[in-house]
């Protein structure tokens, strides 16, 4: 019995081999040449486009208003952090042009409001955010930015999904990464909260098909800044799709 | 750690695939051989036997077995202290859960006959609890039959069954952790839940009720869980309730045990029941004086959650010149409730006027 069942697992390997060269293996000449990997927009296995509102059930007290001054609940801060935020002053903010201080990448998700998300190009998404009137641009592919360190950063994006096995169709699920560097300081907070230029925003986009028929965005966010904080800040923020952008607002930055 | 998110993932996803045991691997692909090549002629356990390692092959995607950390993050002084009385923020409930909720009182919590009683399920997302998920294997196909969490402190221990089972009568028993079924969607693993018994959402007395139904989504990357929930319950509240949970891979991370043994803390009079009744409860402005938010903010409901509710507030709002309570909780700064630390730097708040609230 033994033999014939090796003999038999032989057998399915040899057949098995010859049908994995039948698909990949070596092409025969005269045949066309291998077309180019698909654009990072037509292999985008979910579809993140459109007007996104967000429900704020978390959080509510220090993102639905400025909170007070000194009022770092949650934000696992350091020393240097607590001294920096101690001397948050609002008016000087604005006075000196940094009313948008807490719009910058690692912060600006956390302000209730919209985001519109297009693709700019077959290789770059755009989230425009209509709370401070912001702009992300999310880069996949070989991009490299040469400018100076801007509020928003340079964002690298790339798709995680589940490789297809064999001859399965393209995946319909997976997962946005994109990964934030070259940020000017800003806050993770309106009353002040600082991070650094060191900081690092790595986020993961999921899409949520909720049985009722609502969309969902979770953005899981880590942040991560040597500077002010003393462990990486993990939080996840909720977006709720809208047919249209019939209540984009744009409002400009508030200091306060 | 963002670096090593896709690997981590890669990793999850090797490791999620059913491999045969060294003792019975060369049988079991024999099998597996035999029935790609013979087909209808094996016997029909056989075949169902192949049909569910195919099945598990394709389902199981991530492993999510391990100990996990949760990092409150967000909500510190909600889930770790606990929240106000009368702290109903950013909770899209109705005017039944508001009135079920200003009677509560919390020395609800320390009468012997209610100390054991668990919150539900929904509150792996409220708590700051930490979690420890293992898999149960099926023997034979190798995939996974459910997945065990953890009880702990004062949550259930749950199972979420991923053998498609069907969930139970609507007529069946109800409990705290519920009856959970779930299924893939690619890397996410979507969770349904049905037959919760009443309980309580916050520990300030806001409740759902025992029609309630959750839905929970489960992503994993790298190294970081994190745990959507959606509840839906008609009685209690106007719009489905998101929240998330953010766990980090930890087993060096302790998740405390769950057994629980009733003892008097506070006696009283046989009968006594702590409670206020309608109207009656002098603490429901406290939240709102101490953040010098409008009354109405702090009372919840579906359209405070959204932005437009932020843009009314702004044109209104002063916030107090410098945090009350609570400055540095959860930073890891100072002492969580010490009043003397330096992150709490005026005198507690004021004793909160009489007056009911809405």
């Amino acid at each position: 019995m033994r033999r014939l069942l090796h003999a038999l697992l032989a057998v399915t390997v040899a057949t098995a081999a010859a049908a994995a060269q039948g698909r990949g293996g070596a092409a025969p000449q005269g045949t066309p040449p291998t077309p180019p990997p698909p654009t990072a927009r037509a292999s985008a296995p979910i579809d993140l486009t459109g007007y996104w509102v967000s429900v704020v059930t978390e959080d509510w007290r220090w993102r639905m208003v400025t909170p007070p001054k000194g009022d770092y609940a949650s934000i696992p801060i350091n020393a240097e952090a607590r001294k920096t935020g101690d001397g948050w002053d609002p008016a000087q903010d604005e006075a000196s042009g940094n009313a948008c201080k807490a719009y910058g990448a690692p912060g600006l998700m956390r302000i209730p409001g919209r985001l519109h998300i297009t693709w700019q190009d077959d290789t770059t998404l755009k989230v425009e955010t209509d709370a401070g009137i912001q702009t992300r641009l999310l880069h996949f592919g070989e991009w490299k930015s040469t400018g100076p360190a801007t509020r928003q950063g340079d964002t690298a994006a790339v798709w995680e999904m589940r490789p297809p096995r064999g001859a399965e169709p393209p995946p319909r699920f997976g997962s946005l990464r994109t990964t934030t560097t070259r940020l000017t300081p800003g806050y993770l907070r309106r009353n002040g909260v600082p991070y650094s230029d060191k900081t690092t925003l790595t986020e993961h986009w999921d899409l949520l098909r909720h049985p009722g028929g609502d969309q969902w965005l979770v953005i899981t966010t880590i942040v991560e800044d040597p500077t002010y904080l003393a462990r990486t800040w993990i939080t996840s923020l909720n977006f709720k799709k809208e047919p249209d952008g019939a209540r984009w607002d744009p409002t400009p930055c508030l200091a306060k | 750690m963002g670096s090593d998110a896709v690997p981590g993932q890669v990793s999850a996803m090797m490791n999620a695939r059913p491999r045969p045991s060294p003792t019975r691997g060369p049988i079991s692909l024999c099998c597996f051989a035999a029935v790609l090549t013979l087909g209808p002629a094996l016997p029909a356990q056989a075949q169902s036997q192949v049909q569910a390692a195919q099945a598990a092959q394709q389902g199981q995607t991530v492993d999510f077995s391990g100990t996990w950390a949760n990092r409150v993050h967000e909500d510190w002084v909600e889930r770790a202290p606990g929240p106000h009385i009368g702290d109903y923020m950013g909770l899209p409930i109705n005017d039944e859960a508001r009135a079920v909720a200003d009677t509560y009182q919390v020395s609800m919590q320390n009468m012997p006959e209610r100390q054991c009683i668990l919150y539900t399920s929904q509150y792996i997302v409220m708590g700051p609890q930490n979690l420890r998920i293992e898999q149960d294997l099926d023997p034979v196909s190798g995939g996974v039959r459910a997945f065990r969490l953890s009880g702990t402190v004062d949550r259930p221990p749950r199972t979420i069954w991923m053998d498609a089972r069907a969930h139970p009568s609507p007529n069946s028993p109800h409990s705290a952790a519920g009856f959970t079924t779930a299924e893939w969607q690619g890397t996410m693993l979507v969770a349904r839940t049905t037959h919760l018994k009443a309980g309580l959402v916050w520990r300030n007395g806001v409740p759902h009720s025992d029609q309630a139904t959750m839905t929970e989504y489960y992503t994993r990357h790298g190294s970081v869980l994190t745990v959507t929930m959606i509840l839906e319950d008609p009685v209690y509240w106007e719009e489905p309730f998101i929240r998330n949970a953010s766990f980090e891979l930890d087993p060096a991370t302790r998740v405390l045990p769950e057994p629980c043994e009733p003892q008097v803390e506070i006696p009283r009079a046989a009968g006594e029941v702590p409670h206020y009744l309608p109207g009656a409860n002098p603490y429901l402005r406290e939240v709102a004086e101490m953040y010098k938010l409008p009354l109405e903010a702090v009372r919840g409901g579906a359209a405070t959650t959204y932005p437009e509710y932020a843009k009314r507030l702004r044109t209104s709002y002063a916030p107090p010149d410098r945090c009350p309570v609570y400055c540095c909780g959860g930073t890891g700064q100072a002492a969580q409730n010490d009043n003397k630390a330096s992150c709490r730097v005026d005198a507690p708040p004021a004793p909160a006027s009489a007056t009911p609230a809405r």
